[in-house]
C-alpha cells in the first residue's frame, strides 16, 4: 500500500478542531461540576429534607381494646390479634395472574378483585380482606405475591356469644364501640394507638425503627357487675320459655337488691356478635333497657305502697270490691269474680282491679306520682346503657280519675324491664333506692330512702301472698325453701287503633328471699302464642327457675333457716368470689 | 546505602521500561489504560453498593469488563489498514442486522433490539456505534477536505439511516449516540462553520418534525425534563428521585452503602442508568468531581492519541471515538443530574451491563491500534 502524503492544512485544521473539542469537553465538565455544586451545596438542605420525607414515615402502633369481664373476671369480650390483607394497587396491577392467585387464596371473585384494583390505581393502599386469622394471613403472605401486605389489627371476640349479645353490644371493623356496653364504656375500653418513626423502602416495608414517638396505650379492662353463670342461667330459662310459649320476644333482668348491680340481663331473640352475618339491626336492641311496655298488674304494688305511705291503709285494711266491678266516669272496670270485702293482700293476690281502683282513687295524685317516680318509673336508671328508655309517666297535674284507675291496673304508664326490676329491688331493699349499675361495685352505695321501711315490710308481706296464698295468681313463682314476694302482670298490648284483645304482655316481677331480699328480677314475655298468657302462667315459672337457681348458686340461705340477724349476712357481691378477680379502676 | 538506592532506582527504571515495552508489544497505551482501569474499579465499588450488596452482580460486571478488555486487546492488535478495509462491510452488515431486528420486531409486534444468538444476545445498534464513524471516516479518507456539499448529503444519509432505524426500535439514547459519533467525524473532518450553522438550523427544523415522529413515552420524557414536577409519580419520578439523591449527598456524601435513596429503592435504575446519582449520594460532590476528572483525563488522552495519528481515516475515527465517549458521559451525567432529558444511556464503564461495556472498550482498542500502528501505516 502506498503511503498517503500528509496534508498539512488538514492536519492543522484537525488539531485546531481537536483543541476546540477539548475546550468543549472542559466546558461540559465545568457544566457538570456547576450542576453538582448547585445540587449538593446550594439546594442541599431542601433536597436532603425531600429525601428524608421519602423514607421516614410515622406509622401507628395498634393498641388493643380493654377486656370486658364479668364480676369474677370471666372474659366476656376479648381483643384477639388478626391480620388484614392490603395491596398496593399500582404494584399488583402489573400482573393479572397474581391478582387471580390472590383471589383464589382468599376465596374472592377474581374479576371483582381485579376491578377493585384497577379502579384504585391512583392509590397505594387498598384493603382486600380484613380480619383474617393470623395463620391464614401468613399463608397468603407466603404466596410471595409482590404488592401484598399484612397489617396487624385486633378483633373482638365474645366468648359468651349470643348469651351476652345485646348487653355487650359490639365494635365495628375499626374496633370502636357501636352498641351496648362496648359503646357505653368506649372511652374506657378503647386503647390509644401509639406512633413511631420508621425508615421504609419504596414498597412500604419497614427497614428500621428510628424512634418511638408515643407508646401505644392499651385500653383498660372493665369488670361488669354481671355474673356470667347467672347470665347463662337466665338466658337458658328465658329462651326455653319463649320457645315453649311461642312468644315474640322476652327479657329478663336480675338485680342484686343490696348493691343495685345488674347480675344478669338477657333477651330473646338474641344474636351472636361473633358472627357478623347474623347481625340484623332489629336484633341489636337490649330490649330489657330500651323497650317499654305497659306493665299491667305488676305496677299495683306501688299504688299499694302509696296507699300505705299515705297512712290511710295498712295490711289490716279491708276494701269492699262488690259488686265485682267499678264504674269510673264512663268506663266499667271488672274483676274476674266478685271478691267481696277483702284485705289488700288478697287484692294483690287475686289482682283485683276494683280494689286497686278504689285505693288509687282515694289517694292524692301527687302522692301516687311521687311514689312511682321515687321507685324509678318515668326516668332512666343510672345504668348508662346506650339508648335506654325512660318509660312514660305523665305528670299528675294532667291526671283525671279515669286515668288514675287505668294506671292502677298498669295501663297508660310504660316502663322497661330494667325499671321494673329496679322498683321491686327498691322495695326489697326496704325503701332504699340504689342506682342500677352494670359495673361491679366494691362498696354498695347507701342509696336514697324513697319508701319508709315499715311500708316496705308490709308490702313485702302482701306480695308474699301473691305467690303463697290459696288460689293466688303467682303460685308458679314459688321457689322451694325460699319465700318469694312478687306480682304478676298481664297486659293487653296496645296496637294501632286501641288495645288488642288477643296479644298479651306477660310479666312477673319480684324479690327473694322475702324475709331478707337479696335478688330482684323482672321477667317479660312478649306475645306468648301457645295458649297461656297470664303472667302467672308464662312469666312466673321463669322467675322461679332463674331466681331459685341463682339463690342456690350464690349460697343465699333459705328463709326458713335464717338464724343470723339480717345485717350480718354476707352480701351477694362478696359471696362466691372467684380467686384472681380483675383489679377495678 | 547510596549505592543500593541507586540500584533500586535503576531496577525500578528497568521494571518501568519493562512494563512500557510490554505495553508497546501489546499495542496498548499506558496512561489511557490506567485511566480506564481506575474508572472501572471505581464503578465496581459503586456497583456493589448500588446493587444492594449483591456480589453476584459485581462478579458478572467483572465478567463484562473481562470481555471488554479482551475485545480491546484483540482490536489493538489489528492493523488499521484492515480496520479501514472492513469499514464498509461492517457498516453494510450492521444495516442488514438492524433491518432483520426491525423485521422480527414487526412480526413479533413489539419493541425489538436484540438478536438472540443462543450463547449471548447481540444488539446490532451497539455495532453501529462503531461502524457508523468507521464508515464516515472511510468515506472521507481520500476526499478533499472540507467535504463538498454532495459528499455531505451522502454522509448525512449514511448517518441518519442507521440512527433512524435504532430510534425506531425504539432506543432514543443509542440513536443519539450513533448520530453524534457520525456527525463528529464530519465535524472533525473540517466542516465549515457556516455549513454547521446551516445544519444546526436544519436540525432545529428536523427536531420540530421529529417531535411528531417520536413515541409517546419519548415525548413525555422531553416534556418531563422541562418540568419534572408536572408528573411526580410517573415520568418525572426518575429525575426528581435522582436530583434528590444527588442533592442529599452534600459535599462529602453519606458514605459508601449509606445512601438511603439508593439503598431503599427510591432511586430507580440505581445499578444501571442512574448509578451516577448513587455516586452523588454516597460520595457527594467530591466523588462526582473525581469521576468527572477521570473521564476528562481519559478523553483528553484519547484526543491526544487521535492528534498523533498520521492519516485521515485514523485521525477522524480516533477523534470521533474519543469525543463520542465523552458525549456518552455527558448525556448520562447530564440526564441524571437533571440537565438533559432522560434518554437510556448508561454511564460508561460504571453502569451495570455488558453490551455497552464491550462496545466502549472495543472502541478504545481500535483507538489504541490506530495510535500504536501509526508507523506501520503504508509500510
Amino acid at each position: 500500500m502506498i503511503r498517503r502524503p500528509e496534508r498539512p492544512e488538514v492536519s492543522r485544521s484537525f488539531r485546531w478542531r481537536a483543541h476546540c473539542a477539548l475546550g468543549l469537553l472542559t466546558l461540559a465538565a465545568a457544566g457538570l461540576t456547576w450542576r453538582a455544586v448547585n445540587l449538593q451545596l446550594v439546594d442541599h438542605g431542601f433536597l436532603s429534607s425531600q429525601g428524608d420525607a421519602r423514607f421516614t414515615r410515622v406509622v401507628s402502633i395498634p393498641a388493643h381494646r380493654g377486656m370486658i369481664a364479668d364480676r369474677y373476671g370471666e372474659p366476656l369480650a376479648l381483643s384477639t390479634p388478626v391480620d388484614s390483607i392490603w395491596v398496593n394497587p399500582r404494584q399488583i396491577a402489573a400482573a393479572t395472574e397474581q391478582i387471580r392467585r390472590l383471589a383464589a387464596a382468599l376465596h374472592l371473585d377474581p374479576q371483582d378483585l381485579e376491578q377493585r384494583v384497577t379502579s384504585n390505581l391512583d392509590r397505594e393502599f387498598l384493603y382486600v380482606e380484613r380480619h383474617l386469622a393470623p395463620a391464614e394471613a401468613e399463608r397468603v403472605k407466603d404466596l410471595g405475591i409482590p404488592g401484598v401486605y399484612l397489617s396487624r389489627e385486633y378483633q373482638r371476640y365474645y366468648p359468651a356469644g349470643e348469651v351476652s349479645g345485646q348487653l355487650l353490644g359490639f365494635t365495628d371493623v375499626d374496633d370502636e364501640g357501636q352498641e351496648g356496653v362496648e359503646l357505653a364504656f368506649d372511652h374506657w375500653l378503647a386503647g390509644e394507638d401509639g406512633e413511631k418513626r420508621v425508615i421504609q423502602d419504596r414498597y412500604g416495608r419497614v427497614v428500621e425503627d428510628v424512634e418511638s414517638i408515643r407508646q401505644a396505650r392499651p385500653g383498660q379492662d372493665l369488670e361488669l357487675s354481671i355474673d356470667l353463670k347467672l347470665q347463662y342461667l337466665a338466658y337458658r330459662e328465658l329462651k326455653r320459655a319463649v320457645l315453649e310459649q311461642r312468644a315474640r320476644a322476652g327479657s329478663l333482668v336480675l338485680l342484686d337488691v343490696q348493691t343495685g348491680e345488674v347480675l344478669a340481663m338477657v333477651n330473646q331473640p338474641a344474636f351472636n356478635p361473633n358472627d357478623r352475618d347474623q347481625m340484623q339491626p332489629d336484633l341489636y336492641r337490649n330490649r330489657a333497657a330500651t323497650d317499654i311496655l305497659e306493665p299491667g298488674s305488676a305496677i299495683k304494688p306501688f299504688f299499694v305502697a302509696a296507699g300505705l305511705a299515705s297512712g290511710e291503709y295498712s295490711d289490716r285494711s279491708i276494701i269492699d270490691t262488690s259488686p265485682g266491678y267499678i264504674k269510673v266516669g264512663a268506663r266499667i272496670f271488672p274483676d274476674e269474680q266478685d271478691l267481696g270485702r277483702v284485705d289488700i293482700a288478697t287484692i294483690l293476690a287475686k289482682s283485683s282491679n276494683v280494689g286497686m281502683a278504689r285505693i288509687a282513687l282515694s289517694l292524692a295524685p301527687q302522692l301516687i306520682w311521687t311514689t312511682l317516680t321515687d321507685v324509678g318509673f318515668g326516668r332512666v336508671t343510672a345504668s348508662g346503657f346506650p339508648g335506654e328508655s325512660a318509660g312514660l309517666l305523665s305528670d299528675y297535674t294532667h291526671w283525671r280519675p279515669i286515668g288514675i284507675a287505668t294506671m292502677s291496673h298498669g295501663y297508660g304508664v310504660s316502663v322497661t324491664a330494667l325499671q321494673l326490676a329496679q322498683a321491686y329491688a327498691t322495695v326489697g331493699a326496704l325503701g332504699m333506692r340504689r342506682p342500677v349499675t352494670l359495673v361491679r361495685v366494691e362498696d354498695p352505695p347507701p342509696g336514697e330512702r324513697v319508701l319508709a321501711e315499715p311500708v316496705c315490710r308490709e308490702l313485702l308481706g302482701m306480695l308474699e301472698s301473691v305467690v303463697a296464698a290459696e288460689g293466688a295468681t303467682g303460685k308458679k313463682a314459688a321457689i322451694p325453701g325460699y319465700r318469694v314476694a312478687g306480682k304478676t302482670g298481664t297486659a293487653w298490648k296496645a296496637t294501632a287503633g286501641g288495645y288488642s284483645t288477643n296479644l298479651y304482655m306477660s310479666v312477673f316481677a319480684g324479690v327473694a328471699p322475702a324475709s331478707h331480699p337479696r335478688l330482684a328480677a323482672a321477667v317479660v314475655i312478649d306475645e306468648p302464642g301457645a295458649g297461656l298468657y297470664y303472667g302467672g302462667d308464662v312469666a312466673a315459672p321463669v322467675f322461679a327457675a332463674v331466681v331459685g337457681s341463682a339463690l342456690r348458686l350464690l349460697g343465699i340461705p333459705p328463709d326458713e333457716a335464717i338464724a343470723v340477724p339480717a345485717d350480718e349476712q354476707p352480701s351477694a357481691a362478696s359471696l362466691d368470689r372467684a380467686p384472681g378477680t380483675l383489679a377495678r379502676r | 546505602m547510596i549505592h543500593e538506592e541507586l540500584t533500586d532506582a535503576s531496577r525500578a527504571r528497568r521494571t518501568l521500561t519493562g512494563t512500557a515495552r510490554m505495553l508497546l508489544a501489546l499495542k496498548l497505551d499506558g496512561p489511557l489504560l490506567i485511566g480506564l482501569a481506575l474508572i472501572a474499579v471505581y464503578g465496581l465499588v459503586v456497583l456493589y453498593s448500588a446493587s444492594g450488596q449483591r456480589l453476584g452482580m459485581v462478579l458478572r460486571q467483572v465478567g463484562h469488563l473481562a470481555m471488554g478488555a479482551a475485545a480491546m486487546l484483540a482490536l489493538a492488535q489489528v492493523n488499521p489498514n484492515f480496520l479501514r478495509r472492513i469499514s464498509p462491510w461492517l457498516y453494510a452488515a450492521g444495516i442488514a442486522l438492524l433491518l432483520i431486528v426491525a423485521g422480527i420486531g414487526y412480526i413479533g409486534k413489539g419493541a425489538q433490539r436484540w438478536l438472540d444468538l443462543g450463547v449471548f444476545r447481540f444488539q446490532p445498534s451497539e455495532l453501529m456505534k462503531l461502524a457508523v464513524p468507521m464508515m464516515c471516516a472511510w468515506y472521507l479518507r481520500e476526499r478533499p477536505l472540507p467535504p463538498s456539499l454532495p459528499s455531505l448529503a451522502l454522509l448525512a444519509l449514511l448517518i441518519v439511516v442507521p440512527a433512524g432505524l435504532v430510534v425506531m426500535q425504539p432506543d432514543l439514547g443509542t440513536g443519539t449516540l450513533i448520530m453524534a459519533a457520525g456527525a463528529l467525524v464530519v465535524i472533525l473532518a473540517g466542516l465549515q462553520f457556516r455549513v454547521m450553522g446551516a445544519l444546526a438550523a436544519l436540525a432545529a427544523l428536523g427536531g420540530w418534525a421529529g417531535w411528531h415522529l417520536l413515541h409517546g413515552y419519548q415525548r413525555d420524557r422531553v416534556l418531563t425534563f422541562m418540568n419534572p414536577e408536572s408528573d411526580p409519580l410517573g415520568a418525572g419520578y426518575h429525575i426528581i428521585q435522582s436530583t434528590i439523591a444527588i442533592g442529599s449527598g452534600g459535599v462529602f456524601g453519606k458514605g459508601w452503602m449509606n445512601g438511603s435513596q439508593a439503598q431503599l429503592d427510591f432511586l430507580p435504575e440505581s445499578s444501571t442508568d442512574f448509578i451516577y446519582a448513587v455516586i452523588g449520594e454516597e460520595f457527594g460532590m467530591l466523588g462526582q468531581v473525581l469521576l468527572i476528572l477521570l473521564y476528562v483525563f481519559v478523553v483528553g488522552r484519547a484526543i491526544y492519541l487521535a492528534t498523533q495519528t498520521q492519516d485521515t481515516f485514523s485521525r477522524l475515527l480516533a477523534g470521533s471515538l474519543a469525543v463520542t465517549f465523552f458525549a456518552y458521559v455527558f448525556i448520562n451525567t447530564g440526564m441524571v443530574s437533571g440537565l438533559l432529558p432522560v434518554v437510556g444511556v448508561p454511564l460508561p464503564l460504571v453502569s451495570y451491563g455488558g453490551s455497552s461495556m464491550v462496545t466502549l472498550l472495543a472502541g478504545f482498542g481500535m483507538l489504541m491500534s490506530l495510535y500504536s500502528h501509526r508507523r506501520l501505516i503504508g509500510s
